[in-house]
């Protein structure tokens, strides 16, 4: 049934998924075809400026294929939000959403078999792409939006050997606190704004004798990524965004002082059993948890605080109220002080792997503001780091706080470094030595064995 | 070997043997503990099933706070996971992929076993020359991990301008099956008496007719019953399909669009239970089918006849 | 014909067209099979009987497999030469040994439990009353795909913690609720992990050694049967003297073929635990280092070190040829 059942890093291919809300409004409406669902209507109501690509030619009856991870029932709206441009040029847009993208992209592109545009979720991956030759740099068109509406730290990610190969898509925000709003208002907690305030936080509901904090970690052959976040997370208040990048290119040693404070801070509330695991059981019940359920316990009242990026709405059930005066809401999880904003987030690339007009023309319909306000207009649960996103146009009140955060001129946003490290590393030592980590192996063996894997 | 044991003559004989040993048996299975080990074995073997089926029509919100059995107790059933499975695909989809896996399997299942049927006959009773050797190879082919092949294969394909095609998924399912086939068969054949291949072929027959008129009949419920083998393993399949039906949702089977209708949504519980349920709908109605083939036995009936 | 078919009509059109030309190929075969005659164009006969069997695997196993068996003399990045580097890593690193230990456990128990569990219960069933419901229990789950097996597995291994009002939701861990103890995380503690999912493929594999075990059973001569009860030979005699030595070439079959098919299992040991808390396996980790952790060379050598485990299969089955052409 589900056979291969995770690829590589699925956890940023996480990346495009919708609340709660949406998941069952769409399912609700039933059927994919342009004309159902009352949330169509408007994406082909809002008619786009079709100058842009008139100058790539007379694209009448071309066909752009794209493969993406993004899967039912997320891909309605991706689907939905590429009929302007349809409209516009007549090139059709072939869509093929696999969830076992991150293999399978590959080893379509090592066989020759690419589609002409793929959504790679990961930097890391996008350089082995590159290195396949099949990925082609993306058009001055998309280098000229990408410089103009994004944070310069993202095109860095794609600029590889000097040749910038595409813009990002979505993009979601990882450094959010879920909580129960009722909670925090009968019992007189405030959202904390330093780290400090957060560890008070939590000794305080010690004190009112409960266990504040929940997490899962369970997640298939990638089990062991929520903690590499919350390491990163960690990584990125403790030492600043430019230790961060040197631990990540691996300028400074994987089991340096930097990495065993950052994971010992991270201990001191994932291995600290008077903090966890609330509503799931001790510690390493932490282990042999589903990611997706981590943070459930905290609508039954048995755990107040979940750490988990802005795309876990999703997993909460059916009927969730998540907003600020809902039952459940999240909080940006707090600097070292107030004059910082370290935000870690994760989104996907958009890379093309053929060079023909019509390609060019979407990959740069893709990284405009107007596909990115037509995008959000037609989704909830998507969120896009695109400056000329009008973050009105988002319906959903945590989409609105997660735009809220990536856009913050004071956001210092980096990429989730596992993404970005190499395979090796990122997506199997360091996600395998933080599962031991939480089963009982101690922090300086976990950062020598991923020391030791790094590739030479 | 079971030449150890002569063939009956006498079929009247059998049949009055085939009686008493119908009694035995029963008396056999009187036993207490023989009717106790049968009950456990059987409740181990279906309870677990029983449970995720039980679960699929419980509300998502009790399949996650309570156990299953304790839908006896406080019984609330709804259709609401399988409305999810098929609800967001569309039911009209859902049969595009039914038809797509079967048009998968059935060259899937037959082609292979042609192929195999005859080889297994000339490693079986023909002569010449590296026959054990190739025999072993091919044998020995069975561990070769389907992953490493996949890259060269779909080259292949993508140079022959098949890639994304039905023809890919023939082929690839066909070879992968081959040297298990291939050892299967060769086994099911050796047990036939050689007697009777001497016997036609001093009559003047030739290989293709003993294979024909003299293996095939024998050998019918052996094929059958590798067949509905291959035929739960190429139906159960995700990963050649994901390697080789890229391209679209042309050609991809329900597998895959099961594998994809779970989304982001991962291993909730209430949606992988129901889509388990549908998945393996097909699997065991064509067991069913076809269950006949093997009570009656691979190559009993007409070995004995 | 070679396109792709979109509709429905198509679809089966292309697969009738696939048919007929397998068809025409078939019978190009055996007319030209069926010309040479006599005894000394036997061995044509048979290569011509292997020439689109051998074709095929060719191209699709022998050359892929060659190819891996160079590869895994090469690192990571599939570069540079580093001789057997990739085998001194796997019989080193004490992650790697412990993957070795675990495929030896489920090589060991999988095929000679499977095996057990479904000849006692097709000689328990054999000619019974309800035989044909009693073997599609034990069948069924030979058709489910391994991943969906696991899926049921692992809720029946479900963790809930021993909490004043958390209910236990998998049956496992209810039952040692229900017997006193305490519920336990099943699945984290090295080394019973590794026996609780190979307890899975044995749930799976037990109806694959039934149905062909059964059929073998079926063939053994009922005046042999009759002639022993004559005799006055219990139920435990009969098992063994007669049932055993008669099906024993069967047995064989069986046990082999659950064999390799046990040191290619990756499915379950990825869905259930994705490998972590010590429970990953050859194939698994074969699977995990060629397309997660990007190391082409060492993924390659554990698929190499794959073809040299299924060797003293191959030994034993050739000694079995052996003995089955000296009758």
């Amino acid at each position: 049934m589900f056979g291969q059942p995770t690829s590589r890093r699925w956890k940023a291919a996480l990346a495009g998924t919708v609340s709660a809300g949406l998941l069952f409004g769409v399912a609700a409406c039933g059927g994919d075809d342009d004309s159902g669902g009352g949330a169509s209507t408007d994406a082909s109501a809002s008619a786009i400026d079709c100058a842009p690509y008139t100058k790539f030619g007379d694209l009448k009856g071309k066909t752009v294929s794209v493969y993406t991870s993004i899967v039912t029932p997320e891909d309605t709206p991706q689907i939905k939000s590429y009929k302007p441009f349809e409209d516009c040029t007549g090139v059709t847009v072939k869509y093929e959403g696999d969830k076992a993208f991150e293999t399978q992209i590959l080893v379509r592109a090592r066989a020759g078999n690419p589609p002409d545009i793929g959504f790679v979720p990961q930097p890391g991956l996008v350089k082995q792409l590159v290195a396949t030759g099949k990925a082609v740099p993306a058009p001055p068109e998309v280098a000229a939006n990408a410089e103009k509406y994004w944070d310069p730290a993202w095109k860095a990610y794609t600029t590889i050997d000097g040749k910038f190969y595409g813009a990002p898509l979505g993009a979601n925000v990882k450094s959010l606190v879920w909580y129960s709003p009722a909670e925090f208002k009968d019992s007189n907690y405030q959202v904390p704004t330093t780290l400090d305030e957060l560890k008070a936080l939590s000794d305080k509901m010690v004190a009112d004798g409960k266990k504040p904090w929940c997490a899962g970690i369970a997640s298939g052959d990638a089990t062991g990524w929520p903690v590499t976040d919350w390491v990163e997370d960690f990584m990125l208040r403790l030492y600043g965004p430019d230790t961060y990048d040197k631990w990540v290119n691996h300028s400074i040693p994987f089991n340096g002082p930097e990495s065993t404070a950052s994971f010992d801070a991270v201990g001191s509330y994932l291995k600290n059993d008077k903090y966890v695991n609330g509503g799931l059981g001790d510690v390493k019940s932490i282990a042999s948890t589903a990611f997706q359920d981590g943070g459930l316990p905290i609508l039954e009242g048995t755990c107040s605080l979940h750490r988990q990026a802005s795309f876990y709405a999703a997993n909460f059930p059916k009927g969730t109220k998540i907003a600020e005066d809902g039952d459940i809401f999240a909080f940006y999880l707090p600097s070292k002080d107030a004059s910082s904003k370290p935000v870690l987030g994760a989104g996907e690339f958009t890379i093309a792997f053929a060079d023909r007009p019509e390609v060019k023309a979407f990959q740069t319909y893709l990284s405009s503001p107007e596909w990115a306000n037509i995008k959000a207009k037609v989704s909830s649960g998507w969120v896009s780091a695109n400056k000329g996103l009008d973050p009105n146009n988002l319906v959903n009140p945590i989409d609105k706080l997660a735009a809220g955060i990536l856009l913050d001129p004071k956001a210092q946003f980096r990429f989730d470094g596992s993404d970005q490290m190499p395979a090796a590393v990122g997506s199997d030592a360091f996600w395998k030595q933080a599962t031991s980590w939480i089963t009982g192996q101690d922090t300086k063996t976990t950062v020598d064995n991923i020391e030791k894997a790094w590739p030479k | 070997m079971t030449t150890a044991v002569p063939l009956p003559t006498a079929t009247a004989e059998a049949a009055a043997a085939k009686v008493k040993a119908a009694e035995v048996a029963k008396k056999k299975l009187s036993s207490p503990w023989a009717s106790f080990a049968v009950i456990v074995i059987a409740l181990l073997w279906t309870i677990p099933t029983f449970g995720l089926l039980v679960s699929s029509f419980r509300p998502e919100r009790q399949i996650k706070t309570t156990g299953w059995w304790t839908f006896f107790s406080d019984p609330t059933l709804t259709l609401d996971n399988y409305r999810s499975v098929f609800g967001a695909e569309g039911g009209v989809n859902m049969a595009d992929f039914f038809v797509n896996s079967l048009v998968i399997c059935i060259p899937a299942v037959l082609i292979p076993l042609s192929l195999a049927a005859l080889a297994a006959y000339a490693f079986a009773w023909i002569d010449f020359p590296a026959k054990n050797v190739l025999f072993l190879v091919i044998f020995a082919l069975q561990i070769v991990p389907i992953q490493v092949t996949l890259l060269p294969l779909l080259k292949l394909f993508v140079s022959w301008d098949l890639s994304g095609t039905f023809w890919t998924l023939w082929l690839a399912h066909s070879t992968f099956a081959l040297p298990l086939a291939i050892y299967l068969l060769h086994n099911f054949m050796r047990e036939i008496p050689s007697g009777l291949i001497e016997a036609a072929r001093v009559d003047g027959a030739g290989h293709v007719s003993i294979f024909f008129h003299v293996m095939l009949p024998l050998l019918t419920p052996a094929l059958a019953a590798f067949g509905i083998f291959q035929f739960l393993w190429v139906w159960n399949d995700l990963l050649v399909a994901l390697v080789f039906a890229g391209g679209g949702n042309e050609v991809a089977p329900t597998t895959l669009a099961l594998a994809n209708l779970s989304g982001t949504r991962g291993t909730a519980w209430h949606l992988l239970s129901a889509g388990a349920f549908v998945s393996i709908i097909v699997p065991v109605t064509v067991f069913l089918l076809l269950q006949r083939y093997f009570v009656r036995g691979l190559l009993a009936g007409s070995v004995k006849g | 014909m070679f396109n792709t078919a979109s509709t429905t009509p198509e679809k089966l059109l292309q697969m009738f067209a696939a048919l007929l030309l397998f068809a025409a190929v078939m019978g190009v075969i055996l007319f030209v099979a069926s010309r040479l005659g006599g005894r000394r164009g036997d061995k044509w006969v048979g290569y011509l009987y292997l020439l689109p069997v051998v074709l095929m695997l060719s191209v699709g196993l022998v050359y892929p497999g060659l190819r891996t068996i160079y590869e895994s003399f090469f690192d990571a990045a599939g570069k540079a030469f580093i001789g057997f580097d990739n085998y001194k890593t796997i019989f080193t690193d004490k992650d790697q040994l412990t993957v070795l230990r675990n495929t030896v456990f489920w090589v060991v128990f999988t095929p000679f439990v499977a095996t057990a569990i479904g000849l006692l219960y097709a000689i328990l069933v054999d000619r019974s009353r309800f035989e044909s419901f009693a073997k599609a229990l034990i069948f069924l789950p030979m058709s489910i795909s391994f991943v969906a097996a696991s899926v049921i597995w692992k809720f029946m291994y479900e963790y809930r913690p021993d909490q004043g009002r958390v209910k236990q939701i998998g049956l496992v861990n209810q039952i040692i609720v229900w017997l006193g103890g305490k519920p336990q995380q099943l699945l984290i503690d090295s080394p019973l992990n590794t026996f609780l999912l190979i307890i899975v493929l044995i749930w799976i594999q037990a109806g694959f050694a039934m149905t062909i075990l059964s059929a073998a059973i079926k063939a053994i001569p009922d005046d042999i049967v009759e002639a022993a009860r004559l005799d006055g030979v219990g139920p435990w005699t009969m098992f063994r003297n007669i049932t055993v030595p008669s099906v024993r070439p069967t047995i064989v079959v069986v046990l082999t073929t659950i064999g390799i098919g046990t040191l290619k299992v990756f499915d379950i040991v990825r869905t259930m635990t994705g490998g972590q808390f010590n429970t990953s396996v050859v194939a698994n980790e074969f699977y995990s280092q060629t397309f997660r952790a990007d190391n082409q060379g060492l993924g390659a050598a554990l698929a190499v070190l794959l073809f040299v485990l299924v060797i003293p299969i191959v030994v034993y089955n050739v000694r079995q040829l052996r003995q089955s052409e000296a009758r």
